[in-house]
C-alpha cells in the first residue's frame, strides 16, 4: 500500500494542482449558478483568455508574471460585468435561453484564439527561476507545480475564507439560498449578483494566467476545462465554495492517477465516478 | 393557407434534387438527418422538460448498429434503420433507467456523462468499432430491388423517404395521450402524480422512443457518409442538436428541423464562404448566430409563426 502511494506521489500532488486548478474555474461558475440560475458556458472562455495574457505577457521573469495578474484582473473584471449584463435581461427566460448565448459566446472566442493563435498549442514558459524541478523525498518535482499549489492554495483558503466567515460571505450565502428574502430585507440583489459574476470571472482569468504554464492555451481547452468544472460543481453540489472544493480535489485526482494508471480509462473513471454520485447522492456531495 | 404549407414543403423537399445542384443536396441531407436528431432531443427537451446532453451517444449507437451490420451481413437500408432503431432504444432503456430519476441539471449533467462515456467507448474497443480510424461502409440499397444508392440526390431521396416516415410517427406520437401525458410531466409533474400515472415509467419509455429517434438517425449518418468515426457522437453533436432545437423554439418538431437547417447552413454552407483571414471559420457565424437569436427570437423559429397567426392579415 505504501509502495503503491510512493509509487505515484507524483500524480497524486499532479492531482492536486490540477484540482486547485479546476476550483478556481468552479466556484465561479457554481456561486453564479446557485444565485441566479445562470449556466454560463462561456466560464472555460475566461480561462483561455487568461492563459492567453500569459502567453502574451511572459517574459522569463517576474515582471512577466505580475504584469499578467494585473491583465488577467482588468480582463476578468470585464469579461465578468460583459457577461453578466448579457445574462440579466434573460434571467427569466430559463437555462436553455442562457445556454444557447453563453455558448454562442464560448464559440466567438474560441474562433477569435483559432485566428489569433493560428490554432496551435502555445507553450507558455513559467519566470526563469520556476523552470527547474527539486527533489523532495526521493521524488522529483517541477518546481513550478509546487509553487502553483502554494498560490492556488492560499486563494481557495481566501475564497473559502471570505464566503464563509465574512459579513459579505454571508450575504452571497443569504442570496443563493433566498434570493427573494434578501431583497425583502432591502438588498439590491443584482449588485451581489455583479460582484460575484465579476469575482467569479476574475478568479477563472487568474486561474488561466497562473495555469498556462500547466495547461497552456490551444484550441478546445476552454471547452476542456468548462466540462471539467461542470463536473466539479455537480459533484460537489451546486452553490457551494466547500462543494466546489471537495469536487474539484476528487475530480483532479480521479482524473490524473486515472491518465497515470490506466491512461485508456481516464475519461471512463472521471464520468463514472460523476454518474455514480449522482446516482447515489443527486443534489452533490454538499448539498446546499 | 396555413394548411398547405406542409404539403409544399414536402413537394419541395421530394423536387430538390432536380432543382440544387450536388453539394447543396448532400447539405440537405445533412440538415435532414441531424434533424432527426434534433426532434430526439426536442421529444426530451421540448416536450417533456428534460434537457439533454446525451442523444449523440445513441446516435452513435445507432450508427455503429448500422455499420456493423452493412460490413458484416446486409446493405438493405430498411435494415439498418430498423436494427438500429431497435438497438440504440435498447441502450437507451438500459442507461434511462438512471437518468430518468434526475431532473433539470442534474438530468443534463447525468445525459453529458452518459455521452462522454459512449464517446470514450466508441475510442477505446476498437476491435468493434475500429478506434479512433473508424469504419467505412458500402453504398446502402434503401430496399430489396433497388439498386445501391451512390449519387448524392439517390442518397438524398431515400433519407427524405425515411425523414418523412419518421417525423410522421413523432408528430402522432406528440399528439397521442402518451405525447400529451409527455407534457403533463413538463408542465406540471405533481398534479400527474396525483392523477395516478406512473410517471418514471412513461419518461423511461419517452428515453427509448427518443434513443431510437436517434439510432435511426445514427443510421441515416451512415448511409450519407459511408463512415462512421467516434467524433461523429462527441459532446459537439450533442450541443448542436440541443442548440438546435432552442432555436427552433422548445417543443416544436418543424422548428428542430427548422433551426439544424439554420445552424448547418451557418457552419457549413456561409462558413465555407468566408475568405482571407477568417476562411473555415464557420463556426464564428455560427456563434454570432446563437448570441443574435437569443434575442431577436425569444420563441425561436417557430415562434415566428405564432407572431403571425396573431397579426391581422
Amino acid at each position: 500500500m505504501i509502495g503503491w502511494f510512493d509509487a505515484h506521489a507524483v500524480s497524486m500532488v499532479d492531482g492536486v494542482a490540477f484540482g486547485l486548478l479546476y476550483f478556481t474555474l468552479a466556484v465561479g461558475l457554481s456561486l453564479v449558478f446557485g444565485m441566479m440560475d445562470v449556466l454560463n458556458l462561456a466560464h472555460g472562455t475566461l480561462y483561455l483568455a487568461g492563459a492567453y495574457v500569459a502567453y502574451l505577457l511572459s517574459d522569463g521573469g517576474w515582471t512577466g508574471l505580475l504584469i499578467g495578474l494585473g491583465a488577467g484582473i482588468a480582463v476578468g473584471l470585464a469579461g465578468g460585468a460583459l457577461l453578466a449584463a448579457l445574462t440579466q435581461p434573460l434571467a427569466h427566460r430559463g437555462h436553455l435561453d442562457q445556454a444557447l448565448l453563453t455558448l454562442g459566446l464560448s464559440i466567438i472566442g474560441a474562433e477569435i484564439f483559432l485566428v489569433s493563435s493560428g490554432g496551435e498549442t502555445l507553450a507558455t514558459d513559467p519566470p526563469a527561476a520556476l523552470r527547474g524541478s527539486v527533489q523532495v523525498a526521493g521524488h522529483t518535482y517541477p518546481s513550478y507545480r509546487l509553487v502553483f499549489i502554494g498560490i492556488a492554495g492560499m486563494l481557495a483558503l481566501a475564497v473559502y475564507l471570505a464566503f464563509e466567515r465574512s459579513a459579505l460571505g454571508a450575504l452571497v450565502r443569504a442570496t443563493v439560498a433566498d434570493r427573494d428574502m434578501v431583497r425583502v430585507l432591502g438588498v439590491d440583489t443584482r449588485r451581489v449578483l455583479f460582484g460575484v459574476f465579476a469575482a467569479g470571472s476574475v478568479l477563472a482569468v487568474v486561474g488561466g494566467v497562473l495555469g498556462a504554464p500547466i495547461l497552456g492555451p490551444s484550441p478546445g481547452i476552454d471547452g476542456h476545462v468548462l466540462v471539467l468544472s461542470l463536473v466539479v460543481i455537480v459533484i460537489g453540489g451546486l452553490g457551494s465554495v466547500r462543494g466546489a472544493l471537495l469536487g474539484a480535489l476528487l475530480v483532479g485526482e480521479v482524473d490524473t492517477l486515472g491518465r497515470a494508471i490506466a491512461p485508456s480509462y481516464a475519461a471512463f473513471l472521471l464520468f463514472g465516478a460523476m454518474f455514480v454520485v449522482l446516482a447515489v447522492r443527486p443534489r452533490g456531495l454538499v448539498a446546499v | 393557407m396555413r394548411r398547405l404549407l406542409a404539403p409544399a414543403a414536402t413537394a419541395g423537399l421530394v423536387a430538390a434534387p432536380w432543382l440544387l445542384d450536388s453539394y447543396a443536396i448532400s447539405l440537405a441531407s445533412r440538415i435532414l438527418v441531424l434533424g432527426l436528431l434534433a426532434m430526439s432531443v426536442n421529444l426530451l427537451t421540448g416536450v417533456t422538460g428534460l434537457p439533454t446532453l446525451g442523444q449523440a451517444a445513441y446516435f452513435g449507437v445507432g450508427a455503429y448498429a448500422a455499420a456493423l451490420v452493412a460490413r458484416a451481413w446486409t446493405q438493405i437500408g430498411v435494415l439498418h434503420l430498423a436494427i438500429a432503431m431497435v438497438v440504440a432504444a435498447a441502450v437507451a432503456a438500459v442507461t434511462g433507467v438512471v437518468a430518468v430519476r434526475a431532473r433539470g441539471v442534474v438530468f443534463l449533467m447525468l445525459t453529458l456523462a452518459i455521452g462522454e462515456l459512449t464517446y470514450s467507448a466508441a475510442l477505446q474497443w476498437d476491435t468493434v468499432t475500429g478506434g479512433s480510424d473508424g469504419r467505412a461502409t458500402p453504398a446502402v440499397t434503401p430496399f430489396w430491388g433497388l439498386p445501391a444508392v451512390t449519387r448524392d440526390g439517390h442518397v438524398y431521396l431515400w433519407i427524405l423517404a425515411a425523414f418523412l416516415a419518421l417525423f410522421a410517427v413523432v408528430a402522432a406520437v406528440v399528439r397521442s395521450p402518451f405525447g400529451l401525458a409527455l407534457k403533463g410531466v413538463r408542465d406540471n409533474e405533481a398534479r400527474l402524480r396525483a392523477d395516478g400515472y406512473p410517471v418514471t415509467r412513461y419518461l423511461l419509455v419517452a428515453y427509448a422512443v427518443a434513443g431510437g429517434l436517434a439510432g435511426a438517425a445514427g443510421a441515416l449518418w451512415v448511409s450519407l457518409q459511408r463512415f462512421v468515426s467516434p467524433s461523429d457522437l462527441g459532446f459537439q453533436v450533442s450541443a448542436m442538436a440541443l442548440i438546435a432545437v432552442v432555436l427552433g423554439g422548445l417543443g416544436s418538431m418543424w422548428g428542430a428541423v427548422a433551426g439544424t437547417a439554420l445552424v448547418v447552413i451557418a457552419r457549413d454552407y456561409l462558413g465555407g464562404k468566408l475568405t482571407g483571414e477568417l476562411s473555415g471559420r464557420g463556426s464564428l457565424l455560427l456563434g454570432l448566430v446563437f448570441v443574435a437569436a437569443v434575442y431577436l427570437l425569444p420563441r425561436g423559429l417557430a415562434g415566428l409563426s405564432r407572431l403571425s397567426r396573431r397579426a391581422p392579415s
